[in-house]
């Protein structure tokens, strides 16, 4: 174990542990960018850095290693100011555009900003112009809004080894592309999208919809495969309007193309809005109202249970459905109609 | 799945057979990367070249429907080595003398010569799996959609024991779970041989606990199992069924078969979301919600319980599934009160008190987490990974089953010289009804194709995006060629999703005689130029 000081509290930390996440242990809040604890340390934002006794110049504290003894500073008027120029210099080639910014709400840039009071730049002069267009069907890059912070380009390669994107140029032109500056074309797993901190990288199916205000969060579970991902659904008014998941659970944050954009079915104009008839075999459906539907379902299924017995009837129940509605489905089957012919598509 | 998606990460080695992983289960698939990252060897063992073999130590391309020779092939490897887990195998198993004695023919060789697979990597594989300190082995329909399937999973449970790779952390045998809740649907029941929690429907005391429990008579009749009910319809013994959220009219095997076993009933009932092919065929069609419409919950792969919440209300008329179920349940019997519907919670409660494996898991408690059973006790955290102390067999040791080599039912011939074989892609999800209606998804996923090797292509002069008639002795489709060396020679795959291209016209109805699984994995079909 390492014992070491931050703003004159003592803490102890296990070997390998960074002094952000040392501070962090102690609740003291570092501001960060670049930094996501699911990803190796990066040191690209600068804005965590801190001062260490014995230590020339402050030093961003998740790239440096605790060690024993340490005395970490973490608040200084000092790292105050190198920090509010860091933003500053971080918003003198970003496009002010808040205002209309798909990001505006969940952007740390914004919040920053906010925090140390910006609203005038000192360092005025070119902005960048990256902009492009994007022809796939899920993410949108502005690459104005880019801090080069390169959380995504990480997590493409730490965590779903795909590598799909990576950085060209240097200095004022750097950037983060496909390979050649193609469109991407990749899994579209949208992991870049959710650990992006400002509204550079976006999903197409969010254009346009609200981003806070009258949006409600529910938490859930992803309704595709037999992972399990939790799932934030973000709705407005009857609509699914985006889908989030949180760093802290399970499945870590990370989910695939079809969890994170493939949800607007919900809201498809196909889905089925009223009981439908047919009396006749070969003859058209007809809507019917609920009362009419259930009880000619109850009327058939008795009659059929009366003229040929209990084992003449049969039911699937749904390996995409609830626990609930499962288990209800079967008691239906073997306690009221009298059957064991129940089973569900495991099989497929 | 006996162990934890999370412990995948801490495997020394992995044996994925049978699961193209990174395309149908993403987020486990992350985990097996993460493994890899920190050390691990992985095997995988695919006909297909599926993307996870870039990641993989070892890559061993067996032939379709050989897998439980190859398994049987490295467990015998492992023997040889002397790789087996002594003590394991004296204090936890049973029936390892005649298991051994059964392996005997299973030589390295004798597996190069049934799958194609080299004597040295068979022999590399045992080394790797049987060497390591905890391994787990991951498979899916890959390995039960076979008319073996029974017998691959023995398979796979044999290589587990011989190795003492279960009952403890970071290893096991790991079946991935297609759909978002087929655990749950198992645990809840939704089988024609057990009541919820596995609990026998021909136990007699069993029964009476239930008949208690529900206050009604019931059958101790074995029921149909979903691919004897199409035979069962045909034959004129089922008059009516209700289907729930299903799609079997695009998913069973030899569809066409099905449709005339549909179009026999006398009486149908579908509830559903969508118009699917299977409601098309229904007498009445019930409007049910989507998964983002209602209170629930779900049972993932690794036995976790988790709670679904309502965001938004159904379009339409259409009413919560719990609603039109009870509904039915009490039109039908015709006791009850209408106006009232059972809570969620309150019909979890409902099965806890039936299945003390969940009997400690409440919405009280899923609120603030998520619980894997078994979870027996208010206080009790949830199982990480079972059998840690004994298995669930009388006297708690495990069983090994001896493997015979049974070959797949149809196998390619003159008239028909290609193996089919079927799968999924990342893009869509079982029959597409939900991701083909998902804008995106269907963008860049739009249409069906036929995977074909460039060989063949050649010699059938063939090129890539050229419109095939594929055909099996039960039908045939039409769809776009895609040359690709990610099958082998003599072998196309079809992804199943599509329904102007229904792969499963083609699939046999073959099935494994125990669990009534189909052959969906190898028929046999031939390609012609249109």
């Amino acid at each position: 174990m390492i014992n070491l000081t931050i703003n004159d509290k003592a803490v102890e930390v296990v070997e390998g542990t960074t002094v952000l996440e040392a501070a962090q242990q102690l609740k003291i809040d570092i501001p960060t960018l670049c930094h996501d604890p699911r990803l190796k340390p990066f040191g690209a934002c600068r804005l965590c850095i801190v001062e260490i006794g014995g230590m020339a110049k402050p030093v961003t504290s998740c790239t440096t290693p605790a060690a024993s003894g340490m005395v970490v500073k973490t608040n200084s008027q000092k790292l105050y100011r190198l920090r509010r120029t860091t933003v500053e210099l971080l918003l003198s080639d970003h496009p002010n555009d808040c205002m209309t910014c798909i990001g505006t709400g969940d952007c740390r840039l914004q919040e920053l900003a906010y925090f140390y009071g910006i609203r005038k730049n000192r360092f005025e002069g070119a902005m960048r112009d990256h902009n492009r267009v994007d022809a796939n069907p899920f993410i949108t890059r502005e690459q104005n809004k880019c801090v080069m912070c390169g959380l995504c380009v990480r997590v493409c390669e730490e965590v779903q080894g795909v590598g799909a994107i990576g950085y060209a140029e240097r200095g004022f032109e750097a950037k983060v592309i496909p390979p050649f500056g193609q469109d991407l074309n990749c899994e579209f797993c949208g992991q870049c999208v959710s650990v992006c901190p400002t509204g550079a990288l976006s999903a197409r199916l969010w254009s346009g919809k609200p981003r806070m205000e009258g949006v409600k969060f529910t938490d859930t579970t992803c309704g595709y495969c037999g992972c399990g991902c939790n799932l934030t659904l973000r709705s407005h008014g009857n609509q699914v309007i985006r889908v989030d998941s949180a760093a802290d659970n399970h499945n870590r944050g990370w989910l695939c193309v079809k969890g994170r954009f493939g949800f607007d079915f919900i809201g498809s104009a196909d889905r089925l809005k009223t009981p439908l008839i047919r009396k006749e075999k070969g003859g058209k459906f007809e809507s019917a109202t609920w009362d009419e539907a259930l009880d000619y379902v109850a009327k058939r299924m008795n009659e059929i249970k009366g003229k040929h017995g209990p084992d003449a009837l049969a039911g699937l129940c749904s390996a995409r459905c609830t626990n609930e509605e499962n288990y209800l489905f079967q008691k239906l089957f073997r306690a009221v109609i009298g059957t064991n012919n129940i089973d569900h598509c495991a099989r497929y | 799945m006996t162990n934890s998606v999370a412990e995948i990460a801490d495997n020394e080695a992995l044996f994925v057979i049978g699961s193209n992983t990174t395309e149908n289960h993403p987020i486990i698939a992350l985990r097996m990367k993460e493994a890899v990252k920190k050390g691990a060897k992985l095997i995988v063992a695919d006909p297909r070249r599926i993307p996870l073999v870039k990641f993989a130590t070892l890559w061993l391309r067996q032939r379709p429907g050989t897998d439980s020779v190859l398994l049987n092939a490295i467990t015998n490897a492992i023997l040889i080595e002397g790789l087996e887990d002594k003590e394991f195998i004296a204090a936890r198993t049973e029936g390892y003398a005649d298991f051994v004695q059964s392996l005997e023919s299973f030589t390295p060789e004798y597996g190069e010569e049934i799958t194609g697979v080299p004597a040295q990597d068979i022999r590399q594989a045992a080394r790797i799996y049987g060497s390591a300190k905890n391994a787990g082995i991951y498979y899916a329909m890959g390995i039960t959609q076979h008319v073996m399937g029974t017998y691959n999973v023995h398979a796979v449970g044999n290589l587990a024991l011989v190795t003492g790779n279960v009952g403890k952390r970071a290893a096991g045998v790991n079946p991935l779970r297609g759909q978002n809740n087929v655990q749950g649907a198992c645990d809840m029941g939704g089988l024609p041989n057990v009541y919820p929690g596995y609990q026998k429907v021909d136990d007699l005391g069993v029964k009476e606990k239930f008949e208690k429990a529900w206050g009604k008579t019931l059958s101790g009749r074995i029921g149909l199992g979903a691919t004897e009910m199409t035979g069962a319809m045909l034959s004129g013994q089922l008059k009516g069924m209700y289907i729930f959220g299903e799609n079997p009219a695009l998913s069973d095997p030899n569809t066409t078969h099905s449709l005339k076993a549909f179009a026999n009933l006398e009486f149908l009932v579908v509830q559903d979301i969508f118009m699917t092919e299977t409601a098309q065929l229904a007498d009445v069609v019930l409007p049910g919600v989507s998964f983002a419409e209602k209170e629930g919950t779900f049972t993932s792969s690794e036995r976790r319980v988790q709670r679904v919440r309502k965001a938004v209300n159904p379009p339409g008329l259409a009413k919560a599934d719990l609603f039109i179920i009870d509904q039915i349940a009490k039109r039908i019997d015709g006791l009850g009160d209408l106006n009232a519907t059972p809570l969620p919670e309150e019909i979890f409660a409902e099965v806890a008190a039936l299945w003390s494996s969940i009997a400690g898991i409440s919405y009280g408690r899923l609120e603030k987490e998520s619980l894997r059973w078994p979870c027996p006790t208010k206080d009790h955290q949830g199982t990480e990974y079972l059998f840690k102390e004994s298995f669930t067999r009388p006297g708690g040791k495990a069983l090994f089953t001896p493997v015979p080599f049974v070959s797949s039912k149809e196998l390619p011939d003159k008239e028909y010289p290609f193996v089919l074989t079927t799968g999924r892609e990342l893009f869509h999800y079982h029959t597409g009804t939900m991701t083909r209606r998902s804008a995106g998804l269907n963008a860049v996923a739009p249409e069906a194709f036929v995977e074909v090797n460039p060989m063949d292509a050649e010699a059938m002069g063939l090129a890539d995006g050229q419109k095939l008639t594929v055909s099996s002795r039960r039908g045939s489709i039409s769809l776009k060629a895609r040359v690709s060396g990610i099958v082998p020679p003599h072998v196309v795959f079809i992804p199943f999703h599509y329904r102007e291209a229904a792969a499963n016209l083609l699939t046999s109805d073959a099935m494994d005689p125990v669990c009534k699984i189909m052959e969906a994995k190898v028929c046999a079909v031939k390609l012609e130029i249109t």
